[in-house]
């Protein structure tokens, strides 16, 4: 059936311009458009469909074809504000329509109670912001599980004891355990940890349309031919379009959110695919351009009603940036497992995801069994670093490991720092003229007690799975992450926060933002479940006040 | 090609697991979309000539790809036509690499001039000899980028020119073929909950 979708002038006045289609952009999209509202989504990547994506891993994985490009978008890199930035790849972020939810993994865990009340429970940590966040599980279960079962998502409720409560099951049964499964519930068994199996937006059945997984093994870094991943490109973002309100603009590339003399958004300026700017205008302006992009974009925003750049009264706007924690164990078993077939992960363990005041710092994690290396990668940084690096013994070593080999995944805790941030760069340009992002990171003193913490777990699962062979990937300080956290924080106080529980900014009425830069603190390693139940939450917040008048 | 492959294990019944053959034709539009797919990306497609290497240098750099990934029992560098896919790097994507693989053959010769002062090249140089002269030289950029090249080119999408009829995918155990039912590894046959 062919769809006409509506096409907006940019002298039109939409109702929302929503900045960027990915994991939160698109599901503000479909439920602001279902809801009646005219959306004009602008989206700096292009529109690809699900034919164009490949098995290729040079080409996704290495040449980058579906994230941020280095070479015209340059990031520069510091661990202290003391340092000055050097040009460095820093962060990553899918850069298409349906932005990060087309190439992550797809792990869905929700949140548990403690994530948002941990400050409450743990006192304060010096030397960062860790606070409590203004939403409560309670406030956001209804959305997660509008999440599950708007988008699809695949799991088994009840399995695993830590797990918060919920309203509804799963929509869909588990995908088939893999080897790496299986090993981890052995190991698991004989530690006394409790392995279930691992939520994931990708359908084990078929679902609302969509085919169900083929277990190609294609998941991490690339996009889903068949649509069996649930992501907002497979799911909301055709839905958003057949409103026939949502006009999703893709290769637009917003440097400024414009405002009136009285501090009101009156809509962006953009660079469409030839360079041209163009002025979209818009009675409210929602941003969803990921926590790195998004505190970028406003700081670029400034004005003289705005020194500081909008929405930046706190001075908060960038920082409490958190990546994620990650530990890595790699095992070598007796028979092949073959983990690049099917999903990613299977099973997870969640026995160490609260703090344990008794270890003497903060942090906590999930743990999962992957190889989410596909050949190249695996030859390049898979195998256990003692291994020849070229040769008979490197070619034997190859050989040996590929299909036997897994690795024991922690993802941990991140505190927020605030010195750790996104904030403009003085010196490097992007390939558009407008200030690279200059990203300032080192993980807080806990964060590398937590890694370090889980790189033992996951030695001692390994050896629980009878692997005949284990080794530890060095621990090193993050410098690198896709994990984009934390930086236009959600709280009550304007002076201790970007935007309020409605996700709106405390110092613009008419400008919300939504997406992994909300977040008060890092959750367990997988934010992408929270940052679409923020989504489905902010959408009802958002469309409640529009149809009380609120939003002027 | 790879769709009469499916249908043939279709047809024989040749496909275990619980799901069996009609899960797989419950999907079978899928698959065959998803396989005309990998068959158009699988086209490999051999150079008749080097577009940036001379033919002296093809053969010294595919000396050096042949110690790194050594061919034995199983097809090496040399055999997955690892080369051609270095020459074709270095006229597209890498192209800023040029200068290094120059400059770094010309290092080769200097260092083989230690190890075997009577080769005149690299690739006449006896096996050992050659390890000693990358000994020498494999903390370089260029030893290092020839690695990198090396090993992309024998485990990239054969597309790129090496990876020659899918040689360094089976060296390594790794198939690429759309679609798999479980049990996908040893351990998770017969899988019991609980067991």
């Amino acid at each position: 059936m062919k769809q006409e979708h509506p096409k907006y002038e940019p002298a039109t006045e939409v109702d929302f311009v929503v900045i960027g289609a990915g994991a939160a952009g698109g599901i503000l999209a479909k439920e602001l458009s279902t809801a009646g509202f005219r959306i004009v989504v602008l989206e700096q990547g292009p529109y690809l469909r699900e034919a164009d994506f490949e098995h290729d891993e040079l080409k996704y994985v290495f040449h980058g074809a579906i994230t941020n490009d280095f070479k015209r978008q340059p990031n520069t890199f510091r661990k202290t504000e003391k340092e000055k930035a050097k040009t460095q790849p820093a962060i990553a972020y899918a850069r298409l329509v349906g932005g990060g939810s087309v190439h992550f993994t797809t792990n869905y865990w929700r949140f548990h109670e403690i994530d948002f009340i941990e400050r409450s429970k743990l006192g304060p940590i010096a030397g960062t912001g860790f606070a409590d966040w203004p939403v409560t599980y309670t406030d956001l279960e209804p959305y997660y599980t509008k999440a599950e079962w708007d988008l699809g998502v695949s799991g088994l409720a009840g399995t695993s004891p830590f797990d918060p409560w919920r309203s509804k099951p799963y929509p869909l049964p588990p995908l088939p355990i893999k080897s790496s499964g299986v090993l981890t519930e052995r190991g698991a068994r004989k530690l006394g940890w409790h392995a279930f199996p691992a939520p994931m937006a990708i359908i084990s059945q078929p679902y609302r349309g969509r085919a169900a997984c083929l277990h190609c093994g294609f998941c991490e870094l690339y996009g889903c031919e068949v649509k069996a991943k649930s992501s907002t490109l497979a799911t909301v973002i055709p839905e958003a379009e057949r409103t026939g309100r949502c006009e999703i603009r893709p290769d637009s590339y917003v440097r400024k959110i414009e405002t009136d003399k009285s501090g009101r958004a009156t809509g962006v300026i953009y660079f469409d695919k030839a360079g041209h700017e163009i002025f979209q205008r818009a009675k409210a302006v929602v941003i969803s351009a990921n926590g790195a992009e998004t505190p970028r974009l406003l700081l670029m925003s400034k004005s003289n009603l705005f020194p500081h750049g909008l929405a930046n009264s706190s001075g908060l706007v960038g920082r409490y940036l958190m990546f994620n924690g990650a530990a890595l164990a790699g095992g070598l078993f007796e028979h092949q497992l073959n983990e690049y077939k099917s999903v990613v992960v299977t099973r997870v363990i969640h026995d160490f995801y609260d703090t344990d005041p008794k270890r003497g710092f903060y942090g906590g994690g999930g743990i999962d069994m992957r190889l989410d290396l596909y050949p190249i990668g695996f030859a390049m940084f898979g195998l256990p670093p003692d291994t020849p690096q070229w040769g008979a013994g490197f070619k034997a070593a190859l050989k040996e490991y590929f299909t036997r080999s897994v690795y024991v995944f922690g993802h941990t805790t991140s505190l927020p720092v605030a010195s750790n941030s996104i904030s403009l760069d003085p010196a490097v340009k992007d390939a558009w003229g407008l200030p690279a992002m200059r990203v300032t990171y080192k993980d807080h003193l806990d964060d590398m007690k937590t890694m370090k913490f889980f790189l033992d777990r996951g030695m001692e699962l390994l050896d629980a799975a009878d692997a005949r062979k284990k080794w530890a990937f060095p621990l090193q300080e993050s410098t690198f992450s896709a994990h984009l956290l934390g930086t236009c924080r959600m709280g009550d106080d304007p002076r201790r926060s970007v935007i309020n529980k409605s996700h709106r900014a405390h110092d613009v009425p008419n400008l919300f933002i939504c997406d992994g830069s909300s977040f008060v603190t890092s959750g367990r390693g997988q934010p992408t479940c929270t940052i679409q139940a923020l989504a489905y939450r902010a959408a009802d917040q958002i469309i409640g006040m529009a149809k009380r008048g609120e939003i002027k | 090609m790879k769709r009469n492959e499916i249908s043939r294990r279709l047809f024989l019944g040749n496909l275990s697991g619980g799901l069996g053959a009609a899960w797989l034709a419950s999907r079978m539009p899928e698959i065959l979309a998803a396989q005309d797919h990998a068959h158009r990306a699988a086209i490999s497609r051999k150079p008749v000539k080097f577009e940036f290497f001379t033919a002296e240098q093809a053969a010294e750099v595919e000396a050096i790809a042949a110690q790194i990934i050594p061919s034995d029992s199983s097809p090496g560098a040399r055999e997955a036509h690892v080369i051609y896919f270095i020459d074709r790097a270095l006229t597209t994507f890498d192209k800023d690499k040029q200068k290094l693989y120059a400059d770094g053959l010309k290092r080769l010769q200097r260092a083989l001039k230690k190890f075997a002062p009577k080769a005149a090249r690299f690739s006449e140089a006896a096996d050992e000899r050659q390890i000693e002269t990358l000994k020498a030289i494999e903390k370089t950029p260029f030893f290092q980028t020839v690695r990198t090249h090396t090993i992309i080119g024998f485990l990239a999408n054969p597309d790129y020119g090496g990876n020659f009829e899918r040689a360094g995918w089976k060296v390594i155990g790794f198939e690429d073929n759309f679609f798999y039912q479980p049990p996908f590894g040893y351990y998770d046959r017969d899988y019991k909950e609980g067991q």
